[in-house]
C-alpha cells in the first residue's frame, strides 16, 4: 500500500503513514465514514424503494393514457369522476379502448389479531385492465360475486398461505361485512401506504364499498388504437373532456406527477436522514483530521523549516481525507448491501442497490472528506518553525 | 562521503581571513528586532553586524534571553526581518515574501535541540524528507544517499526503525542526517549535542567540520559544551541583544 501510494503521489505517503501509525484513530475514522455512508445509502435505498413501489401499479396498467380527476396527486387519492368521461373518451380519434378502474382500501384481518392493509382495484372483468397474465387468465372467475385475486407479495404473510390458494384451495375471509373468496394470486408487492393489492370485479367492488357508485370510477384507462400518436391523442382528449373534473395524461406522466408529489410534498423525512448522515461524517472526519494535524504540528513546523511549502501540508491532509473516504466507503457499501437484503426480506419493499447510487454516494463521501480536510488544513498555519528553537 | 564531496571542490574558495564580505555566506547589517505590540513592545536585538565565511564553524555563546535564538531564526529565514539587512547566500531577506523564504530554507540545514523526528516515519524515511524537498531529481538516489549518511553517523543497523524504537542519542543523530542529506550551504544548530553522549557529540561536530573543509559548509551553532568550543573556528558572544565578543576580532 505504501509503495502503491508512493507511486501515485510521487512522494513519501506521509498521510497514509500517519494514519496507520495510530490504528485506534484510523479505526474510529473509518467507522465514522462507514456509518455515514451506510446512513446515506439506506436513506437513498428507502427513497428508491418508495419510488419503486409507486411505480409498480402504473407499470401493471395495460393502458397508454390515464384519465383521472383533476385533483389527483396519487393513484389512491383521486376523487371519483363521472363514467360519462369514459364514453366521451371512446369517441375521440385514436382511442381504441377505455375501461374504468375503481380504487379502495380494506383491512385484511389476520389470525393473530393483526391486520394487513390492501389496496383494492375494482376492474371490468370483460376488459384487460392490467398486463399481468395471472390476473387476465382469471377474469372469468372474477366475474362471480365476491371473488378476489390477491397479491402473493403481500407483506408479512407466509408464502405457504398463497401456495395453498394456487393449489386450488380458495381462502375465504370477511371484510366490510361481506365474505370474499380468494381464488388466485398475482404478484405486485406492497409499498409504503399498503401491504399488498387485491383485485375484484367492479360489481364486487361496489358491494364492498356501498357508498361508491358504478357511475363514478377513480380512473379511466385508455388504450391507443394501433398507429395513433400518444401526444396528439392526449391533446384531443384534453380538448373534449371538461378540465374542471378530469385530466388526461400519458401513464408515465401520471406516475411522474405521483412520484414528485410523494417524494417532495409528503413528509417523507428521507432527505433529512441524508443530511444527518453527511453531517455525522463531516464532523467525525474533521475531528480525526484536525486532531491528527494538531498532533503533528511540531513535525510540520520542522518540515516548514526544511523548506516545504504550505501546499505540501495541504496535500498530506487531503491525502488522509481521500484514504479515509475510500477505505470507509467500502465497508459502508458492503454493510448497506447486506442491510438491503434484510430490509427487502422483512418488508417486501423493492429495495436494491443501483450502480449510479453507489457511485453517487462514493463521490459524496469523497466530497464530505475533502470538505472536512479543507477545514482541518486551517490548523496547519499554526505550525510555526520559529517556535522550534 | 563520496556523495557529499561531489562537485564540491570547485565551489570552495580558500579560507581567507576577514574582511571578506565578497565571499561571506551570511552578512548581517544593522539588524534590530522587536517582540510584542505597542506598550509591550520589547527590543530583542540591537544593531547586530555579523558576517560568516564559508567553511567555518562558528559558535554563538550567550545566556538564555540574550537573543541567540532570535538571531538564529532571523538568519534562518524562519522569522521576518523588521529592521536592518540580512543577506543569505546572496539573497536579501529583508522584505522577502514567504515563497522566497521557503526557497532560501531549502539551502539550509537545521539541527534542533529536540530531534523533531516524525514518529510515523522510519529513520531512513525521516532522512529522506530532507532530500525530497529538493524535488524528484535529488530524490532519485535517496535511499543510497540517506543510508550512506546514517552509516557515517553509526546507524547502519537502525535504518528501518521508527523513532519510538531508537534511543535519544540515535534520534538526534537521525535528525543530524536529515539536516545534512540535502548538502546544505549553511547548517544552523541549536544545542545539537545536548542529547548526545561525548563520543557521538564529537563525531557530529567532526562531521560538520569535515563538511566545512571539504564542501565549504558554514555552520552556526549555539552550544555551551566546552569540548566543542575547542573545535570552533570562531566564537561570537551575545549579551542582552547585542554582540559583545568575537574571537576573530581579538
Amino acid at each position: 500500500m505504501t509503495t502503491l501510494l508512493e507511486r501515485v503521489l510521487g512522494r513519501l505517503p506521509i498521510g497514509w503513514l500517519q494514519l496507520v501509525h495510530n490504528k485506534a484513530r484510523l479505526a474510529a475514522a473509518l467507522a465514522g465514514v462507514g456509518f455515514a455512508s451506510v446512513l446515506v445509502l439506506m436513506q437513498l435505498g428507502f427513497l428508491g424503494a418508495l419510488v419503486g413501489s409507486i411505480r409498480l401499479p402504473y407499470d401493471e396498467m395495460s393502458a397508454d393514457i390515464l384519465i383521472s380527476a383533476s385533483d389527483m396527486n396519487t393513484l389512491a387519492d383521486a376523487s371519483p369522476l363521472p363514467r360519462q368521461r369514459m364514453f366521451e373518451a371512446l369517441s375521440v380519434e385514436g382511442v381504441a379502448r377505455a375501461t374504468p378502474l375503481y380504487y379502495g382500501k380494506v383491512d385484511w384481518k389476520q389470525p393473530g389479531g393483526t391486520s394487513r392493509t390492501l389496496d383494492v382495484f375494482g376492474i371490468d372483468p370483460s376488459a384487460e385492465t392490467f398486463r399481468n397474465p395471472a390476473i387476465n387468465t382469471r377474469l372469468r372467475d372474477l366475474a362471480l360475486a365476491d371473488v378476489a385475486l390477491i397479491d402473493a407479495k403481500t407483506r408479512n404473510v407466509p408464502r405457504e398461505f398463497f401456495a395453498a390458494i394456487d393449489e386450488g384451495r380458495p381462502h375465504t375471509f370477511e371484510v366490510k361485512g361481506r365474505t370474499l373468496t380468494v381464488v388466485g394470486t398475482f404478484e405486485i408487492g406492497g409499498g409504503f401506504s399498503a401491504d399488498g393489492y387485491l383485485v375484484v370485479s367492479d360489481q364486487s367492488f361496489l358491494r364492498l364499498f356501498p357508498q361508491r357508485a358504478s357511475g363514478a370510477p377513480n380512473h379511466i384507462l385508455v388504450t391507443l388504437a394501433p398507429g395513433a400518436d400518444l401526444a396528439r391523442t392526449v391533446a384531443r382528449l384534453s380538448a373534449v373532456l371538461p378540465a374542471y373534473d378530469s385530466l388526461a395524461r400519458p401513464v408515465a406522466e401520471a406516475f411522474e406527477k405521483d412520484r414528485v408529489f410523494q417524494t417532495t410534498q409528503r413528509p417523507v423525512g428521507l432527505g433529512f436522514g441524508i443530511v444527518i448522515g453527511l453531517l455525522v461524517g463531516i464532523v467525525i472526519v474533521y475531528q480525526v483530521l484536525s486532531t491528527d494535524v494538531a498532533d503533528h504540528l511540531k513535525e510540520y513546523a520542522t518540515f516548514k523549516a526544511i523548506g516545504y511549502p504550505q501546499r505540501f501540508f495541504l496535500g498530506i491532509v487531503f491525502e488522509e481525507a481521500l484514504i479515509l473516504a475510500v477505505l470507509g466507503f467500502i465497508p459502508g457499501l458492503l454493510v448497506s448491501l447486506a442491510l438491503y437484503v434484510v430490509v427487502a426480506n422483512v418488508t417486501g419493499l423493492p429495495i436494491a442497490m443501483t450502480g449510479s447510487r453507489a457511485v453517487f454516494v462514493f463521490l459524496g463521501t469523497i466530497a464530505m472528506c475533502a470538505l472536512s480536510g479543507a477545514v482541518a488544513t486551517r490548523k496547519v498555519a499554526r505550525a510555526n518553525p520559529a517556535d522550534l528553537f | 562521503m563520496a556523495r557529499i564531496m561531489d562537485g564540491a571542490a570547485a565551489t570552495v574558495p580558500a579560507v581567507i581571513e576577514a574582511p571578506a564580505d565578497a565571499y561571506a555566506r551570511i552578512i548581517v547589517r544593522g539588524l534590530n528586532h522587536w517582540f510584542g505590540e505597542r506598550e509591550a513592545r520589547k527590543q530583542a536585538l540591537f544593531d547586530i553586524d555579523l558576517s560568516l565565511q564559508p567553511g567555518r564553524l562558528t559558535i554563538l555563546l550567550g545566556a538564555s534571553g540574550s537573543g541567540k535564538t532570535t538571531l538564529l531564526t532571523l538568519i534562518g529565514c524562519l522569522r521576518r526581518v523588521q529592521e536592518g539587512s540580512v543577506t543569505l547566500l546572496g539573497t536579501e531577506l529583508a522584505g522577502a515574501d514567504e515563497s522566497a523564504l521557503v526557497q532560501c530554507r531549502r539551502r539550509l540545514g537545521f539541527i534542533f535541540q529536540a530531534h523533531n523526528l516524525h514518529e510515523s516515519l522510519t529513520a531512513l524515511q525521516n532522512v529522506r524528507m530532507g532530500l525530497e524537498v529538493h524535488g524528484r531529481k535529488a530524490e532519485a538516489q535517496w535511499r543510497e544517499a540517506s543510508a550512506h549518511l546514517l552509516a557515517l553517523l553509526g546507524l547502519t543497523d537502525r535504518l528501518d526503525y521508527l523513532p519510538a524504537n531508537l534511543s535519544g542519542g540515535q534520534k538526534q543523530r537521525v535528525a543530524v542526517a536529515r539536516a545534512l542529506v540535502g548538502n546544505p550551504d549553511i547548517v544552523f544548530a541549536d544545542e545539537p549535542t545536548a542529547a548526545l553522549d561525548k563520543e557521538s557529540a564529537l563525531n557530529v561536530v567532526t562531521l560538520l567540520k569535515r563538511l566545512g573543509r571539504e564542501r565549504g559548509t558554514t555552520t552556526l551553532m549555539v552550544t555551551h559544551d566546552a569540548k566543542i568550543m575547542d573545535l570552533a573556528d570562531r566564537i561570537v558572544t551575545m549579551e542582552e541583544g547585542r554582540l559583545v565578543g568575537d574571537s576573530s576580532e581579538t
